[in-house]
């Protein structure tokens, strides 16, 4: 079963780096994954969104276009991104920037404080990325914890490792 | 032993030229293809290469050529805005002979375009940017392994015949991260070796060749001397301008690859076996073609994908035969219609050709396309 993810946001809230990091942790479970991503020509700021797919088997087209979960951390992201979600699908929202839910939406949305527990709980807004993860993987499924602290230690600067686990974990917790 | 990555398509291009042996990047870095620069600034200098950025595109273009002459295996990257401006010098590398490889990473243009977004808008550029009667090699991967496979296969290609070779990706591929296999150390992949003479120096003519029709070429500064000109030249490679001399240059620079299409022409077909509609696609357009193919046949309706993987030299004889095979062909491209145009040539009415030229910022679906093959092949 293929399963399609889209993270969404702004520009600078590190949902391509977390696209990436699903994938790799996609990959060491012995999956196929490939991620890709849009953005405008603004390094920072502008809308930014980050897309995996995670399948058995071969995957060709390589943009989502009927996503399982779309996670939205921007109000913009929530106008932009969320109109091909069907109500099957999960809408994950971090509930700091996004107010105003999607009406068209009508299936279930776990709307989540994701950055503000990175800047309470870790002191810094950067961390909101890899929380997000923990809160996906919690409510997916899609890849195993295991490999989603391996993917995320790969990733990060040195001396960064125990504070990243801590995200992945408070991620986690978020999903009661 | 192999390690297992999750690459974009334009990192896969930097493993692949490391692979191949490329010691030299001049360049000007550009959006879609900036990772390309990126990468190869940091891992070059480490196995003995030299990375340049240079003011600009031509000189970046430039800088590779002159690379080349020293014998070196060289690249430079860039995308549409960048490749239009290169044009000059792939001529000049067309005429002299002098290996390079280019990738252009397209987007949508002309000129500043749609910086980010994709785009196959440079296929007849690719053919036929440059001014004059001219050959060279165009590949198209459409995947990310494929990306490596390809620039090793370009720096043979280019190596072999002594001819620019042009990585043509899109965006999509470039900047698609996917599973890739790469093996642990690069060693046991074959390394094109360029002609050298087998004469004494004081006898070497440059631009001699044997039933190759392609010349030898000994590095700058190993002793062979000789003269490198964008004009017209005979095989001692001075200028030369009699009718004669331009009837000969140009028959061989055309005849050294055309007389190779076998070598050269790479085409993938997918569910062709039985097919009795085929979709020609390449490169980041194709990926949804795999998938429309798939849905279609779900549905009753026998189509194939038939993908180009050697975009120029036109692969004439494969489209010929497929119009033989075929009731219906379907060209779908990232532009308004270019490779249409050569299809629609070599077909010559004998089935009909429609074109679904996507020219909105995004790939097609696999609906949109599946759409299009039922509406087209009824």
């Amino acid at each position: 079963m293929k399963q399609e993810l889209r993270l969404s946001g702004s520009g600078g809230q590190g949902l391509i780096l977390a696209g990436i990091i699903l994938a790799e942790a996609a990959l060491l479970d012995g999956k196929l994954a490939i991620q890709s991503q849009s953005y405008g020509p603004e390094a920072r700021g502008g809308s930014s969104k980050s897309e995996v797919m995670i399948s058995d088997e071969e995957i060709y087209f390589p943009k989502v276009t009927k996503p399982n979960l779309v996670l939205v951390m921007s109000q913009e992201a929530a106008k932009k991104y969320v109109d091909d979600l069907s109500d099957a699908g999960v809408l994950v929202t971090d509930s700091l920037f996004v107010k105003d839910l999607p009406t068209s939406f009508k299936g279930k949305v776990y709307e989540l404080p994701i950055t503000h527990t990175a800047k309470t709980e870790l002191g810094k807004a950067l961390f909101a990325n890899i929380i997000a993860l923990g809160s996906i993987v919690k409510l997916t499924g899609l890849v195993t914890e295991a490999s989603i602290i391996k993917a995320v230690l790969n990733r990060v600067p040195k001396g960064t490792e125990e504070v990243n686990e801590k995200a992945i974990k408070l991620g986690m917790s978020l999903i009661k | 032993m192999s390690r297992i990555l999750l690459l974009q398509g334009n990192q896969a291009v930097v493993e692949g030229a490391i692979a191949a042996g490329c010691k030299f990047f001049g360049g000007y870095p550009i959006t879609p293809s900036t990772e390309i620069a990126e990468d190869l600034a940091k891992k070059l200098p480490k196995i003995g290469g030299k990375f340049i950025q240079m003011e600009d595109e031509i000189a970046s273009i430039g800088a590779v050529i002159g690379a080349s002459l020293t014998g070196k295996k060289v690249m430079t990257a860039t995308s549409g805005p960048g490749f239009s401006l290169k044009q000059e010098l792939l001529g000049y590398a067309c005429i002299a002979e002098i290996p390079i490889v280019i990738v252009n990473v397209q987007r949508v243009g002309p000129s500043t375009g749609q910086p980010t977004s994709p785009s196959q808008g440079d296929i007849m550029q690719a053919r036929w940017g440059t001014h004059g009667d001219h050959w060279l090699i165009a590949l198209t991967p459409g995947s990310v392994p494929e990306c490596f496979e390809l620039t090793i296969r370009a720096y043979a290609l280019s190596e072999k015949y002594r001819v620019p070779v042009i990585l043509l990706m899109d965006e999509v591929i470039g900047h698609m991260r996917e599973k890739i296999e790469l093996p642990d150390n690069y060693d046991e992949i074959p390394q094109p070796e360029r002609k050298q003479p087998t004469c004494k120096p004081e006898d070497f003519k440059a631009y001699a060749t044997d039933e190759s029709l392609v010349p030898a070429m000994p590095p700058f500064g190993s002793g062979y001397r000789w003269h490198v000109t964008g004009l017209v030249h005979d095989e001692t490679g001075f200028p030369k301008g009699t009718p004669a001399a331009t009837v000969e240059s140009t028959n061989r620079l055309h005849d050294k690859l055309y007389n190779n299409l076998d070598d050269i022409v790479e085409v993938e077909n997918f569910k062709m076996d039985d097919a009795e509609y085929a979709v020609v696609a390449f490169g980041g357009a194709a990926r949804a073609v795999y998938e429309a193919v798939n849905m279609a046949r779900a549905e009753g309706i026998k189509v194939g994908l038939v993908r180009p993987i050697t975009i120029w030299p036109f692969a004439e004889k494969q489209m010929k035969a497929l119009a033989g095979k075929v009731k219906h062909i379907m060209v779908h491209e990232l532009n308004y219609g270019q490779y249409v145009e050569e299809v629609q040539r070599v077909v010559a009415g004998k089935v009909p050709v429609t074109s679904y030229g996507v020219y909105n910022n995004e790939p097609a679906t696999p609906e949109e396309l599946l759409e299009k093959i039922k509406e087209t092949f009824k």
